[in-house]
């Protein structure tokens, strides 16, 4: 029986969500296999802890750097590309993005796009858009063509299609495709190899992400395994390249770190199969390649992260995945609960700044804040803090100035507040706090037998009969073996 | 305003009064760890490529075109694209023109746009070079042009890349310094470290994902 829930059915929250995929087994057991697995992949890529450190340092610097200069960079790296021959457009929501795509396919008559993975076009939502003006975009990276086949959302942002297993995916491929069944992972592979090779061959326009965007030779830097994200960069007349305005980098030289963090944190590999680095159309004199090459440039909230200065850090990521591989929220109720584009503690941290704090209410308490985050992290966001700093956000008051981050103030209680303001009062008055030991000592009795969430798990706390305070001062007064004063 | 200016005004606001980091940049951390003795950098290659299974062959800058009738011939492949304007082109050519049995040679000479049908459904193999190897990484790297185009290495199932055994360093970086490749670079750059594979189901590596199923590497050694 297939248990997989399709995500459009998933409960509206994250909390539901989550309660429905820790009773689903299966996913349970997809996940932690591949979890288990990628950790220790990692852990083998980065043997050495000096050198993995020092890397890490070292990315830390280059990204920090980078955004320290970022519109300068950006400009930079506009006119490099337009020297090159790269037309570069930019949009400030993900709506604009999706016209300026949709105006260079219309351009060219486009009805056929075939995709590379890009988790800018997800934030788009860009095959929906263009499915709408009757432009169909196919993924062709196997996992978010497999997820797509399914109309699902990618559970994780490497992995796509890590919560299915071969069974369900020879099951889908036989539904979907009239595929005869089987569970050869080499045969499903080959499947796909066929299907999206004519694809290839006929689409019109080629459409991909960028891993990172140098300024100083005006070159799109693209990572993969497969193939397809050549194919699409390639193979079509045209080239048409979305991402964040964060990716740029100044120097050629700085994507040497940032390739080897990018890809040993991500799957422990020391590279990818292709490192693809394009800089221009195809010349009036060579035989193959795209006629034109485009960048779309998207803010999608992320000025408004780079306006505070804590926040800012979150542009430093460089989509490895690692933080939601070794979170222990991630690999318990895996990609699709967290109901946003960007799962796991990366999208926690920057999910809010795209779609407002007050979306995803929960998303900053679904952490342990046990720390693996930050600690795997290539380029080192401090996600635990930047986590707690949401919860604060969280429950501003809804007057509360500057508003940092959007939708702030959401999960603000006026109840919750006065208590905190009440065991402030009492924690800084000793006379008062001695009192209302006192009290609570005598009435005990009388405690609430049911506070919350917490009592559906948990017994009520109860106070003691006598404070530690009380029988502190009894044990030093009448010590066990009269050692008082010694 | 436009979303360009819009874009860059909200940056530039909110770095107002701030001064960009200084470039930190330590070379040493991308090249210390990644030095081996020449004596050592074909067997580093060799051994990261054929991890990933890569067909490595060690042959000489005379014997390679026998070597390649002899692998096409062992996989039954009947035709091969080749770049007819290279020096390795003119020299495969010169080599097999006496071969009546030999795979038929296909020159890439035509815009893409006349023959991809073929190209996709017809062409079993090509031979490319390369302009050096990684050995930190096992990486070839190809520097496609007017004379060996991009699709060259990327459409046909098999994909053979000649590699000059003096032409592999020790890690991307000394390549790239070595290279000027910031004074420059083609429309296509490529880092190529073995067959097209994805993990994507159950992360069970398959080779042949949607690029070459296989990658046979000659490295050529002075004749
Ligand atoms: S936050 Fe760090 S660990 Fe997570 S995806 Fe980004 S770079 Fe990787």
């Amino acid at each position: 029986m297939n248990q997989r829930i399709p995500v459009t059915e998933l409960a509206s929250d994250f909390k539901g969500r989550a309660r429905e995929a820790l009773a689903d087994s299966q996913l349970r057991s997809n996940f932690r296999t591949a979890m288990d697995s990628l950790m220790r992949k990692r852990a083998d890529a980065f043997s050495d802890a000096d050198e993995r450190e020092g890397l890490r340092e070292l990315g830390n610097r280059i990204r920090a750097r980078s955004l320290s200069n970022l519109p300068d960079l950006l400009e930079e790296l506009e006119t490099r590309l337009t020297a090159n021959g790269i037309k570069v457009h930019w949009a400030e929501t993900v709506e604009e993005a999706n016209e300026i795509v949709h105006g260079i396919i219309e351009a060219h008559d486009g009805r056929q796009v075939v995709k590379g993975k890009s988790m800018v076009s997800e934030e788009m939502e860009m095959n929906d858009y263009l499915a709408d003006r009757d432009i169909e975009c196919l993924e062709s990276d196997m996992g978010e063509y497999i997820v797509q086949l399914d109309g699902e959302k990618p559970s994780h942002i490497i992995m796509p299609a890590i919560h299915k297993n071969a069974r369900q995916v020879s099951a889908l491929f036989n539904e979907k495709l009239g595929e005869h069944v089987s569970e050869d992972v080499d045969e499903l592979i080959q499947t796909g190899r066929r299907i999206l090779r004519r694809k290839f061959l006929e689409a019109d326009v080629g459409v991909s992400g960028v891993n990172f965007a140098i300024a100083e030779t005006g070159t799109l830097l693209l990572v993969e395994n497969e193939g397809n994200g050549r194919m699409s960069t390639t193979s079509p007349p045209v080239h048409i390249a979305v991402t964040g305005i964060e990716k740029v980098v100044s120097n050629l030289r700085d994507v040497v770190p940032l390739v080897s963090l990018l890809t040993r944190s991500a799957l422990g590999q020391p590279i990818t199969t292709y490192i693809n680095m394009i800089s221009g159309p195809r010349k009036p004199d060579e035989l193959d390649g795209p006629e034109e090459v485009h960048l779309v440039l998207l803010d999608n909230g992320r000025t408004g992260a780079f306006a505070d200065a804590q926040m800012r850090q979150t542009l430093n990521c460089i989509r490895c995945g690692a933080c939601m591989n070794h979170c222990p929220v991630y690999t318990r109720v895996g990609g699709h609960t967290y109901g946003e584009v960007y799962p796991g503690p990366i999208g926690k941290i920057v999910t809010p700044h795209m779609v407002g704090l007050d979306k995803v209410p929960d998303h900053p308490s679904a952490s342990s804040l046990c720390g693996a985050c930050g600690e795997v992290c290539p380029v080192k966001i401090p996600i635990p803090e930047l986590l707690q700093r949401l919860r604060q956000e969280n429950v501003q008051a809804p007057d509360h100035q500057p508003a940092a981050v959007k939708g702030a103030g959401s999960k603000y209680s006026r109840k919750e507040r006065m208590v905190w303001r009440t065991w402030v009062m009492l924690n800084t008055r000793p006379s008062l706090y001695k009192l209302f030991l006192w009290g609570a000592t005598r009435f005990r009795a009388l405690a609430p037998k049911k506070v919350g969430p917490w009592t559906e798990n948990h017994s009520a706390p109860v106070p003691a009969a006598r404070s530690l305070h009380d029988l502190a001062r009894d044990h030093l007064k009448n010590p066990p073996n009269g050692r008082a004063g010694s | 305003m436009s979303a360009r200016a819009n874009i860059l005004n909200k940056l530039r606001t909110s770095l107002a009064g701030t001064t960009p980091r200084p470039d930190e940049f330590d070379e040493s951390l991308v090249t210390g760890p990644w030095r081996y003795p020449p004596d050592q950098r074909i067997a580093r290659l060799r051994e990261l490529m054929e991890a990933v299974h890569t067909e490595v062959h060690q042959t000489s800058e005379n014997n390679w075109p026998a070597l390649v009738a002899e692998l096409l011939a062992k996989r039954g492949i009947t035709n091969l694209l080749y770049a007819p304007a290279t020096v390795h082109g003119e020299q495969l050519a010169s080599a097999w023109k006496e071969r009546a049995d030999g795979p038929e040679l296909r020159g890439y000479d035509r815009p893409i746009e006349e023959w991809k049908a073929e190209l996709f459904n017809d062409v079993q193999a090509s031979v490319t070079g390369t302009i050096g190897g990684i050995a930190a990484t096992g990486s070839l790297v190809l520097w496609p042009d007017r004379n060996e185009p991009r699709l060259m290495s990327l459409v046909p199932p098999v994909h053979i890349a000649l590699l000059k055994a003096s032409g592999i360093h020790d890690n991307w970086y000394d390549m790239m310094t070595a290279q000027d490749w910031a004074g420059g670079l083609p429309t296509n750059v490529l880092l190529v470290s073995g067959p097209s594979k994805t993990a994507d189901i159950e992360q069970v590596l398959a080779y042949g994902a949607h690029g070459p199923k296989e990658l046979i590497v000659l490295i050529l050694e002075d004749a």
